[in-house]
């Protein structure tokens, strides 16, 4: 009988909960199988049933301190349904338009982290170079003027969302039905016309040379962009009901690797007969797949990737001209590579700033009706295009106003399957044949689960956690090696 | 404000909505209402879920800054360490940074170099609740109480002065 070894990667850090990949090796050491694992229960969705619906866009931001923005939005957009002010199209222009401009603020400072902070170190020092250089603060020691305009982008997205959430913890900006504030002209000019580098314009800039940064690299490094955990996949996203890329509203839309529609533009009212979540016994992250195709062959991407293969085209011009240079290079097809991922994720950050200065010169900020209300709903649903992917908020109340039933489906969710084929095609690439954990192959696990910036956590963050931590155990859960790196 | 101060940033972290996950945000909101109370316009303050790289220029312009945050480690109730930019720690996905990381890149970008010191405040639970743990609103007032006899002091110079030496006591609830 063939033994199998393991090999265990356990990324346990002060905010990311607990994640662990397993890797495990027959007789020959050939790669058997891999996992990523999620061996946190959060409990979330218990913990707001009896809870009254309009607390729920408060409450949900403490699920997630790294993007508490989009669940208060997701939740603010179920309980918009639930007081009656229809599915997303109910709402005064001054709410729909600040929480807009709240979710682009977050996109922008979210996207920008991910390139400054985590993309830019692989790209710029090789992602087989020593983990104590390839960092932010590699970064700053050899090319400060990048990491300035990392600090500074988030910054500015930082302060767009204090200025329309109300707070930085536990924003209360939107609520059920609409928007508890409007933008004065004070803030307004604040982004429009601040000191550089923090105003709009600046920041569009930046995001283009960000843009032009990867295609320089994506240039120079072909082979490695365009192969390194590559696979087809069906993707799945938001569309505004005219095919534009629209990470605020819309309709779901999904496509296979070839392009062709497998979810055609449906109200997201009722995504759950069109997705349904499995559950496997060795992760307690569920996966998700289209009802249509099943549990097989039904998973998908989500996320910036993922949108810019579902969408026709990107509303705001220089994004738009990224966006056609982007869909030429696979010849108009969906992009499968899983590199390109910060590529898309580049141009989404342009088409955020873009967004952000057209809300700014928008008057509808200004404007005073901020609230809607009409027939109260017992059920209502919410999606949002979190900076992670498609975000599903799902409730439903009782006659005392009391939330009766909540299901959220995280974007780190939808690209549960994506990932541990990452992890996979990593581990088929660098295990294959040898007994230890190579620090080449600790980074590549890195950059392939990196590159969806995924959040496994729960934004609990107490000091004195554990350290990344990898671990080879035999078939009989014998430890051969283990490696941390904190 | 009192004279030969300088200016002080006492920043909480953490996310309030787990418990005593929220001892430094309310370590940070009971201070502010301590200052504000006495008129110590030269501490200033802020508040987030977790540090970031734009911390970096947050804490550029300030000569101390007192980053506090709740702590699962084998303390008693708190204590308080000098932070070091040189013991940086990279995380897997860095949606958030430590002290460490923040100094250091405020080091290297802006070439200011703050006196940082990181308060560890002992919490218990952390679970999806509001409100600290009775234990943990002990521990927070046994520092609330130590800090602010620090921070009520005339200098600068004194002040670091006590802060270095609390660094190196082991505090618990008796303070």
């Amino acid at each position: 009988m063939a033994t199998t070894k393991k090999i265990t990667i356990e990324p346990v850090t002060r905010v990311e909960g607990h994640g662990k990949v397993t890797i495990h090796l027959d007789d020959s050491l050939n790669v058997v199988q891999s996992r990523l694992h999620i061996v946190e229960f959060r409990g979330f969705e218990r913990f707001v049933q009896g809870k009254p619906y309009w607390e729920a866009p408060v409450l949900v931001q403490r699920l997630c301190g790294i993007c508490p923005v989009s669940h208060h939005l997701a939740a603010a957009k179920a309980m918009d349904v639930i007081v009656g002010a229809g599915t997303g199209d109910g709402l005064t222009p001054t709410a729909e338009k600040m929480r807009r401009l709240m979710h682009y603020g977050q996109m922008f400072q979210s996207h920008s982290l991910h390139f400054f902070h985590l993309a830019s170190p692989d790209l710029l020092f090789g992602y087989d170079a020593n983990p104590a250089v390839r960092n932010v603060i590699g970064v700053a020691m050899e090319f400060k003027d990048l990491a300035v305009q990392g600090v500074m982008m988030r910054k500015f997205g930082q302060e767009i969302i204090l200025a329309t959430a109300g707070k930085k913890i536990h924003g209360t900006g939107a609520i059920p039905g609409g928007i508890n504030k409007n933008l004065s002209i004070e803030e307004r000019d604040s982004f429009l016309k601040g000191k550089d580098p923090l105003n709009v314009d600046k920041m569009i800039e930046w995001a283009q040379a960000a843009v032009e940064f990867f295609k320089g690299y994506h240039k120079a490094n072909a082979d490695f962009i365009d192969n390194f955990s590559y696979f087809p996949s069906n993707h799945l996203s938001l569309v505004r009901k005219d095919g534009a890329l629209d990470l605020y509203h819309g309709v779901l839309r999904a496509v296979d690797s070839w392009g062709n529609k497998i979810l055609n533009d449906v109200d997201y009212q009722e995504y759950y007969t069109h997705i349904q979540e499995e559950t496997r016994s060795w992760s307690y992250m569920k996966f998700p797949y289209l009802v249509k195709l099943g549990k097989e062959n039904g998973w998908y991407r989500v996320g910036p990737l993922a949108r810019l293969n579902t969408c026709d085209f990107i509303p705001t011009p220089l994004a738009q001209k990224e966006f056609e240079e982007f869909k030429a290079y696979t010849k108009g097809k969906p992009s499968n590579h899983c590199m390109h991922m910060h590529w898309a994720r580049l141009i989404e950050t342009l088409h955020s700033a873009e967004m952000i200065k057209e809300l700014l010169l928008d008057p509808d900020l200004q404007g005073t009706d901020l609230v809607t209300k009409g027939t109260k709903q017992h059920e209502g649903v919410g999606l949002i295009e979190a900076p992670r992917g498609t975000l599903f908020h799902h409730y439903r109340i009782d006659d005392n106003d009391q939330i009766t039933m909540a299901n959220l489906i995280v974007s780190t969710t939808n690209n549960n399957q994506p990932m541990n084929n990452g992890v996979n095609f990593v581990a088929r690439n660098m295990m294959t044949g040898k007994r230890e954990i190579t620090e080449a192959m600790l980074n590549a696990v890195e950059v392939v689960i990196r590159a969806y910036d995924p959040c496994l956590s729960c934004a609990t963050h107490a000091l004195g956690k554990m350290p990344l931590e990898v671990t080879v155990v035999d078939k009989d859960n014998q430890i051969i090696d283990r490696k941390t790196r904190s | 404000m009192k004279s030969g101060i300088s200016s002080i940033l006492i920043y909480g972290y953490g996310n309030p909505g787990r418990q005593d996950d929220g001892l430094g945000n309310e370590f940070c909101e009971k201070m502010q209402e301590w200052a504000e109370k006495n008129n110590y316009s030269f501490l200033d303050f802020d508040s987030n879920y977790q540090l970031n790289i734009e911390d970096a220029d947050r804490i550029s312009e300030k000569e101390i800054v007192v980053f506090a945050d709740a702590s699962v480690e084998d303390i008693d109730s708190f204590q308080l360490t000098k932070v070091n930019p040189d013991h940086v720690k990279i995380e897997f996905t860095m949606h958030a940074v430590s002290p460490s990381f923040v100094m250091k890149l405020c080091q290297d970008i802006y070439k200011k170099t703050p006196h940082i010191y990181l308060l560890h405040l002992k919490g218990y639970k952390w679970d999806f609740r509001e409100g600290l743990t009775a234990r943990a609103r002990k521990n927070l007032n046994a520092a609330l109480k130590v800090m602010q006899g620090i921070l009520a002091e005339e200098e600068t110079g004194i002040i670091l002065q006590k802060l270095e030496s609390l660094t190196e006591t082991v505090c618990c609830n008796n303070h």
